[in-house]
């Protein structure tokens, strides 16, 4: 591998022990993705805020202790916390107490290394949104779906430790889909059977997304058939559902996403790998697959993973405007990042869902961390990745559905579905 | 070579040695939210729900889901809960990071190697296997 004069000095140390201990990673991974060269990245997303275990605070602790700084605007996924509603978050159980200590001790760490506390994994959502064919370093696997997939930008799928590696020394390994042979679409899922009665629901893109990840796996699917111009929202369901069911890192939707103007675009010109027609019915068996719940009883709600939009804020809102108040036996909850639950508070939205009785939930998310009762036992959610991690994470079952059902099922205190939506 | 003992070469991912009964995975295995601290996997969708990872040699065809997936892993190697050695037939930049990282704070080595997927079909599971990865060559041995 080859490496500029630079980046060989960092290496061994002209620029402190920490920035060369943040180069030892970022070769030491160049080498194993077989790169000949590093690239220079424009921003970072730094994945590995949540505690998972002492590892990730050792390193982050022990690069600040060896002086190391970021050097490229670098942005902070969500936490262990609620910062701005220390409640939100129990700490009763010594494992939760642990933590909280150690999101306390990570959050600490990066600021001190310079990263900004935006804690949100919609960073693009914020102010943060890379031009088209720039090189960063997102980590997130919904943000990295989004940077690729909607965005145009260009990161590999970066875990964590590579991210704050990558803030400090400025540079990742150009391999992945940094290339431009890895961003070819290979599997075509076609959808131009489905409808437009199916692909007007906001219910069928996590769907889509769930069988993109279970028919791709880490490779790039390419759709054909959705309505032009999806919204952003919708794009950002499929791509997290598709990056958690499978290990999907970019997607092309043909009309709509940067680099997919035409079908022969999102293949590079070539046949693709593989080609599957999406029916309605497959949608229907994912929502099965999706939904681990029996019967109608209904705990907690939780919209918002990724971190609702002001849009998504906005539709929620216009739902449980005029109508009945969530029905006591049921919490809802919705997770956004600070920033949008900043501008929904000067929209007026925030108050008519608190008014509604759902509990905004921000820096972290429902399904990473110790917010909801522990009675609950099924939830409901319209996200395909929540519905996927919940189960293990939380041991809770859980219900996909739209944000009508959701509501719906909300005020009622019971599982409502409309068993319909999909013919 | 006979039908009892084997020995293939594969490519580097993270430099180590480890020996245990072979784990092969039925689909691909995402550490975070899919295997717990002890090195169980809770992952309802698994086909291995139930099965635990230490101390065997994992051989998984690819990773899947979240980036958090290298800090679980990391983990689980500081406290011993860790597979001995991963075999992979796709190079995995997450897998690859937890072992690095593993290796950077605690000394751990534990290697990661890919091997081709004429070579990881021919990998079993419950054989005691030892993974033996330097630099730049990786062994892959059973008996």
């Amino acid at each position: 591998m080859q490496l500029e004069p630079g980046e060989r000095a960092t290496l061994e140390g002209a620029d402190g022990q920490g920035a060369a201990m943040a180069m030892r990673v970022v070769t030491g991974l160049a080498r194993a993705s077989g790169a000949e060269r590093l690239v220079e990245i424009a921003s970072v997303h730094i994945d590995g805020c949540l505690y998972h275990g002492q590892a990730g605070v050792d390193f982050a602790e022990r690069l600040v202790e060896l002086g190391a700084r970021t050097t490229v605007p670098t942005t902070l996924n969500v936490g262990s916390l609620d910062l701005l509603h220390p409640g939100m978050v129990r700490t009763e159980s010594e494992t939760e107490k642990d933590v909280a200590a150690g999101g306390r001790r990570l959050a600490t760490a990066y600021e001190a290394l310079g990263a900004r506390p935006t804690w949100t994994c919609a960073p693009y959502q914020a102010d943060v949104r890379p031009a088209r064919g720039e090189h960063i370093a997102w980590a997130e696997s919904n943000a990295i779906v989004f940077a690729n997939s909607v965005l145009g930008a260009r990161t590999d799928r970066y875990g964590d430790f590579l991210d704050v590696c990558a803030a400090v020394t400025g540079r990742a390994p150009y391999a992945g889909l940094h290339l431009d042979e890895n961003r070819r679409g290979e599997v075509v899922l076609d959808c131009r059977g489905l409808g437009a009665g199916v692909l007007e629901l906001d219910l069928a893109y996590p769907l889509l997304g769930y069988l993109a990840g279970e028919i791709a796996g880490t490779a790039n699917p390419v759709f054909v058939g959705l309505p032009p111009g999806v919204s952003e929202d919708r794009l950002k369901a499929l791509g997290a559902a598709a990056a958690s069911a499978g290990g999907v890192a970019l997607f092309h939707v043909v009309g709509t996403t940067p680099e997919a103007p035409t079908l022969d675009a999102a293949l590079h010109d070539r046949p693709p790998e593989h080609t599957e027609v999406v029916t309605p019915e497959r949608l229907a068996s994912a929502r099965r697959e999706l939904s681990t719940a029996e019967g109608d009883r209904l705990d907690a709600v939780s919209v918002g993973t990724p971190h609702a939009s002001l849009d998504e804020l906005r539709a929620l809102a216009d739902e449980l405007a005029d109508g009945p108040r969530i029905h006591t036996g049921v919490a809802m909850y919705a997770s956004t990042g600070r920033t949008v639950l900043e501008r929904a508070r000067q929209h007026g939205i925030a108050e008519v869902l608190q008014d509604a009785g759902v509990r905004l939930v921000v820096d972290t998310c429902t399904y990473v961390t110790s917010i909801l009762d522990p009675s609950t036992r099924v939830v409901m959610t319209n996200s395909g990745k929540w519905a996927h991690y919940a189960p293990a994470n939380l041991g809770v079952d859980v219900v996909l559905a739209s944000l009508s059902e959701c509501v719906a099922s909300a005020r009622a205190g019971r599982v409502v579905l409309d068993d319909g939506l999909l013919r | 070579m006979t039908a009892s003992s084997a020995e293939l070469v594969g490519t580097v991912l993270h430099a180590g040695t480890g020996t245990g009964p072979l784990l092969k995975l039925d689909g691909p295995l995402s550490f975070w939210g899919g295997v717990d601290g002890a090195g169980q996997i809770i992952d309802r969708h698994h086909p291995q729900f139930g099965v635990s990872l230490r101390g065997r040699v994992l051989a998984m065809e690819s990773g899947r889901g979240s980036s958090s997936s290298a800090s679980v892993l990391a983990e689980l190697l500081r406290t011993g809960n860790g597979p001995a050695a991963i075999v992979m037939a796709r190079p995995d930049a997450i897998v690859t990071l937890g072992a690095l990282v593993a290796a950077e704070l605690y000394g751990c080595a534990t290697p990661v190697v890919v091997l081709s997927r004429e070579d990881y079909a021919r990998v079993r599971g419950g054989v005691r296997t030892t993974v033996d990865a330097s630099d730049d060559s990786a062994r892959i041995a059973w008996t």
